[in-house]
């Protein structure tokens, strides 16, 4: 079998590798396909959908979807851009998103994005749930108000005997990520910091220290997500 | 308890996949699964306490607090909601002095709502303890309460006789009747059971597949996907393992032929298992079933202990030197999306039903990573009538693209709801004739449930098939009388955002919003706008990863395309933009917690 | 041709905003140019005299008097801008939604740390009070609202373009660093 695999991206002729992933695949060829649940080295879930592209006319997610010979895969579309911001804005109405409070802010994941798609306010309206601020971990709190429930946190983050610490509880729009009573107590500082680094928001963050970095030099303040991946500055489109 | 727990853990040989058991029992036997039970869990099976919640807190039937020693789910279907369910819950609320989602203060009786049980056909309908109660009525209700209240077994709470056919036999005894309205060769009783496996074993697998193909099946779960093609990619997938997984978490509001079939024709079902097991080579099968259908598992058991005794089921099967092949039952525990088939997966494998991401497809990596098929009950037993008369003779049953014929669940404003089997090619008005509907009062039908199509007369003249109106089976009439929008279209999308799995941000949040859209319509204050939005933001869903998540809008979507005068005549024609506030509701909280007469 | 007039508020805002606004520096002398300001904190009119083009709308509604006052506003200005975070999707003041007035009150007025000398335990309830709304709104789910300018505050240089954007008609000119939700 071959091991070089040939797609498209927007009519454009890319190498890949058998086995990779359209997101990772398009990242190599210099092309940025907007992710949020996706976290490298961890095995992807499609949860927030923002990857989606048409794979030969099909939506599909480039995080989880293999590459595979002849590909023609669409990826920067009006359609596909106008469906990302929509899932943006689904995500900013849906939980509690203060982000003038969040320690996060400016290196927040969903904000970078909202900044990307230029969201100046979602066409959705807010749903100002009622959510808990879990501070009864000694190294972490765990702030449901700002969590996406992009499970990077329960994929990543496991205890030396590889049980989860972070897991998903009830379902619907009632779903929330719990931390686990008894392992949260024994979280080492090196795994509390893993955890708030996996997190894309501001949900998980570790005590004792926040706003380390000041306002204009944080990550995504000059520069738009996916800036390092595209060849071509963003700020044009 | 503590024992009874491990003991519970070690019946199923501390294994992990087998959660999904562990916890059944557990709930079954305490009423409730404790903080002590979930620690002994976690630590038998080397999981954390949270993973174990996350499994338990998503079914509808497991709780983490004391239920009652008696409980009650009364089905809040569209359907029920027609027959009455209105009174008969109010009648429970009133009797118990709780409302659904309490338990009495005596830790007697809890009070929930459950959706679609499969009783669209005799419905108001209520799971009391694992057993159905059918057709409620007020006057009923205060009997069951009454009966509850003076200690009697759920089981010698019915008066009335039994249901028709095998639900009066001993292992079942329900009032559960299967109302089957018109038989064809696949409800026809002729063959005698193991007929077709002794056929098979004079045949080579892939002289089955064969067989399977020239018939044409398509899956009858609704997708459609051909059934021998699926079964020939799982035979050549490479596995040291494979299984064939029997689809009855029939769960699709208004779909209830699934449940008939368990009841009257299991034989069937269990050989098609079998010949599914010899064609692809595996050797186990499992049927999974909806905790709903619980009232039907020792019958079930029973029939699958006599099958073993028979050699239909075990080691070299009729005979046949290396045949082997067993079933086990594994139960849901009330989660719709578990019918999808990578989410049924999930479950039997003990954990949340939540679905995966294709590719790899279950016929590649499916249960326990194995190569996997996942057929619906209705398909398997086709495949036994497909083996002993010949694809050939299928094939002249139907039109080109639908061979052979289709189980219908009928149900709503009709003189004889329940199961026809019909031949592909047969039109909705047929249907409405058929089930004696008066067609001058017939305002929509649902075709294929919630996440099908609700059509309007001038479309009755559809034909249902793959090629048309694709339908898993569910077909609901509605009259003239009924409130598409109030009553259909908002019990539907609250179906959907109670079903998510959760996983999805689209199917997680999009039907929430677009059921406030619609409650501001029913509340007069709508705008065009609001109907433009709807039809946008439903097309957001098509990016989520399974059919109930891409289809959560389709009651609003083809309710707006079928029915948009509907829409129109509730909105305001003078004003194009309104967006809802109510100042005097905004108030209403502060002036009463401040004590304060509101000025507007 | 008249200037184009403007009027601003602040509603259930902490007037940063409104504190951006005179952030554009040396250029509010060409706004003074540009624009004619009507009722606004920044010249202390207080109720409209003219109909006005363009309002600015900073912070969300918390009580009813923000609903009249930006009735008042959509009534009177062609053009509503929300201006901030606060006025987009309720900012910090919205912080209190979901949790029950009555808990909110008391945790103001009886129970928390910081009351000192409320001997009578009284709630404000005085009928010249505003009422406090079930939860802080943002301003277009309670009127229209035709622009939006993100931010805590929308950086100066944001409302500047944006202001002679909706002056000149020209298009606006929206580099990424001026986009921001803090």
């Amino acid at each position: 079998m071959d091991t070089i695999i040939r797609i498209t991206i927007d009519g454009i002729e890319c190498m890949a590798s058998r086995g990779q992933y359209i997101v990772e695949a398009a990242k190599e060829n210099g092309i940025y396909i907007p992710t949020l649940c996706n976290y490298p080295g961890v095995k992807p879930k499609g949860s927030c959908r923002i990857c989606t592209v048409k794979v030969n006319g099909k939506l599909m997610t480039a995080c989880t979807t293999p590459v595979s010979q002849g590909m023609q895969i669409e990826n920067n579309t009006s359609e596909l851009n106008e469906l990302r911001k929509a899932i943006i804005e689904l995500l900013l109405v849906e939980g509690n998103h203060f982000c003038p409070s969040c320690e996060k802010s400016g290196f927040c994941e969903l904000q970078a994005l909202a900044y990307r798609f230029k969201v100046m306010v979602p066409r959705f309206p807010y749903s100002f749930p009622l959510r808990k601020v879990d501070a009864s971990h000694p190294k972490i709190i765990k702030d449901q108000n700002r969590c996406i429930l992009c499970k990077r946190c329960i994929r990543a983050v496991k205890d030396d005997k590889g049980r989860s610490i972070f897991a998903y509880r009830r379902r619907s729009h009632r779903v929330e990520v719990g931390v686990d009573a008894k392992l949260g107590k024994l979280l080492t500082d090196e795994l509390a910091q893993k955890a708030m680094d996996v997190c894309p928001v501001g949900s998980i963050i570790v005590k004792e220290k926040g706003f380390a970095v000041p306002i204009g030099e944080r990550k995504y303040d000059n520069k738009p997500i996916g800036s390092d991946i595209e060849n071509i500055s963003v700020s044009k489109h | 308890m503590k024992t009874a727990t491990i003991k519970i853990i070690e019946k199923y040989k501390k294994d992990k996949t087998r959660l999904m058991d562990i916890l059944i029992d557990i709930q079954s036997e305490i009423g409730y699964i404790p903080p002590h039970a979930v620690s002994q869990i976690a630590e038998e099976l080397h999981m954390s306490e949270v993973d174990v919640e996350q499994t338990i807190s998503f079914y509808h039937f497991f709780s983490l607090k004391p239920t009652g020693k008696y409980n009650i789910y009364l089905n809040n279907s569209a359907v029920a909601t027609m027959m009455g369910r209105a009174e008969v819950a109010a009648t429970f609320e009133k009797e118990l002095g709780i409302k659904f989602g309490q338990v009495t203060a005596d830790g007697m009786i809890g009070l929930f709502e459950t959706s679609c049980i499969g009783m669209n056909d005799q419905e108001p309908a209520a799971i009391i303890n694992n057993l159905i109660f059918t057709k409620l009525t007020p006057f009923r209700v205060k009997e069951i309460i009454r009966d509850i209240r003076e200690g009697k077994r759920v089981e010698d709470m019915f008066y009335a006789s039994y249901g028709d056919g095998k639900n009066a036999t001993e292992l079942i005894k329900s009032v559960v009747s299967n109302n089957i309205r018109k038989i064809g060769p696949i409800l026809e009783k002729k063959n005698k059971p193991g007929e077709a496996i002794k056929k098979i074993i004079k045949m080579s697998p892939t002289e089955v597949i064969d067989e399977v193909k020239k018939s044409g099946i398509r899956g009858r779960g609704g997708a459609g996907f051909p059934t021998g093609l699926k079964w020939e990619f799982c035979r050549m997938a490479p596995g040291e393992k494979k299984y064939i997984l029997c689809n009855a978490d029939e769960g699709e509001p208004g779909t209830f032929k699934d449940r008939v079939i368990l009841t009257e024709l299991p034989r069937l079902l269990f050989e098609g298992m079998v010949i599914a097991g010899y064609a692809v080579g595996a050797t186990e099968g499992i049927l999974y079933i909806r905790y709903e259908y619980k009232y039907l598992g020792q019958y079930l058991e029973d029939i699958l202990d006599k099958a073993r005794e028979k050699n239909y089921l075990g080691k070299n099967i009729g005979g046949k030197k290396g045949f082997d092949f067993d079933i086990r039952i594994q139960y849901g525990a009330g989660a719709y999306v578990c019918g999808e088939e990578s989410a049924l997966i999930e479950s039997a494998e003990g954990k949340r039903g939540e679905p995966r991401d294709r590719p790899p497809f279950p016929v590649e990596k499916g249960y326990l990573d194995m190569p996997t098929v996942v057929n619906n009950v209705e398909t398997l037993c086709s495949v036994v009538k497909v083996i002993l008369n010949g694809g050939e003779w299928y094939k002249s049953f139907g039109t080109t693209e639908s061979t052979g014929t289709k189980l219908l669940s009928i149900s709503g404003d009709c003189r004889y709801p329940g199961v026809y089997e019909v031949v592909w090619g047969f039109s909705v008005n047929d249907i409405l004739d058929m089930a004696g509907a008066t067609k001058s009062d017939v305002q929509a039908v649902q075709v294929g449930g919630p996440s099908g199509a609700i059509i309007a007369p001038n479309e009755f003249n559809r034909i249902l098939g793959y090629e048309d109106l694709s339908t898993g089976g569910s077909l609901i009439i509605f009259g003239n009388h009924r409130d598409i929008l109030a009553d259909v279209v908002m019990n539907f999308t609250e179906f959907f955002i109670e079903e998510s799995c959760g996983s999805c941000s689209t199917c997680r949040i999009v039907p929430s919003i677009l059921k406030k859209k619609l409650e501001k319509i029913l509340n007069a204050r709508g705008v065009m706008q609001d109907i433009d939005d709807m039809v946008e933001w439903g097309k957001i869903l098509r990016a989520s990863r399974c059919g109930l998540g891409q289809t959560a809008a389709n009651p609003i979507l083809s309710s707006i395309k079928n029915f948009r005068h509907l829409y129109e005549e509730k909105i305001q024609k003078n004003k194009s933009f309104d967006s809802g506030f109510d100042l005097n509701a905004a108030v209403k909280e502060s002036c009463e917690a401040t004590g304060r007469v509101p000025y507007i | 041709m008249s200037k184009p007039i403007l009027a601003t508020t602040s509603l259930a805002g902490c007037f940063g905003c409104h504190m951006s606004i005179l952030d554009i520096d040396e250029r509010i002398l060409e706004l003074i140019e540009l624009v004619e300001f009507n009722k606004s904190p920044i010249d202390d009119i207080k109720k409209f005299t003219k109909k006005c083009d363009i309002g600015l709308i900073e912070g969300g509604c918390c009580n009813s008097e923000n609903v009249h006052v930006l009735k008042d506003f959509r009534e009177n200005c062609k053009i509503l801008v929300s201006l901030g975070e606060c006025a987009i999707m309720g900012g910090l003041p919205a912080m209190r939604n979901g949790i029950p007035i009555k808990e909110c009150l008391e945790e103001a007025y009886l129970n928390g740390p910081t009351v000192v000398g409320n001997t009578t335990g009284i709630i404000p309830n005085d009928p010249e009070l505003p009422m406090l709304l079930d939860k802080v709104y943002p301003c277009h789910e309670v009127v229209k609202i035709d622009y939006h300018l993100p931010g805590c505050p929308p950086r100066a240089d944001l409302i500047w373009e944006a202001l002679v954007a909706l002056v000149t008609g020209d298009e606006m000119k929206m580099p990424y660093e001026v986009i921001k939700f803090d």
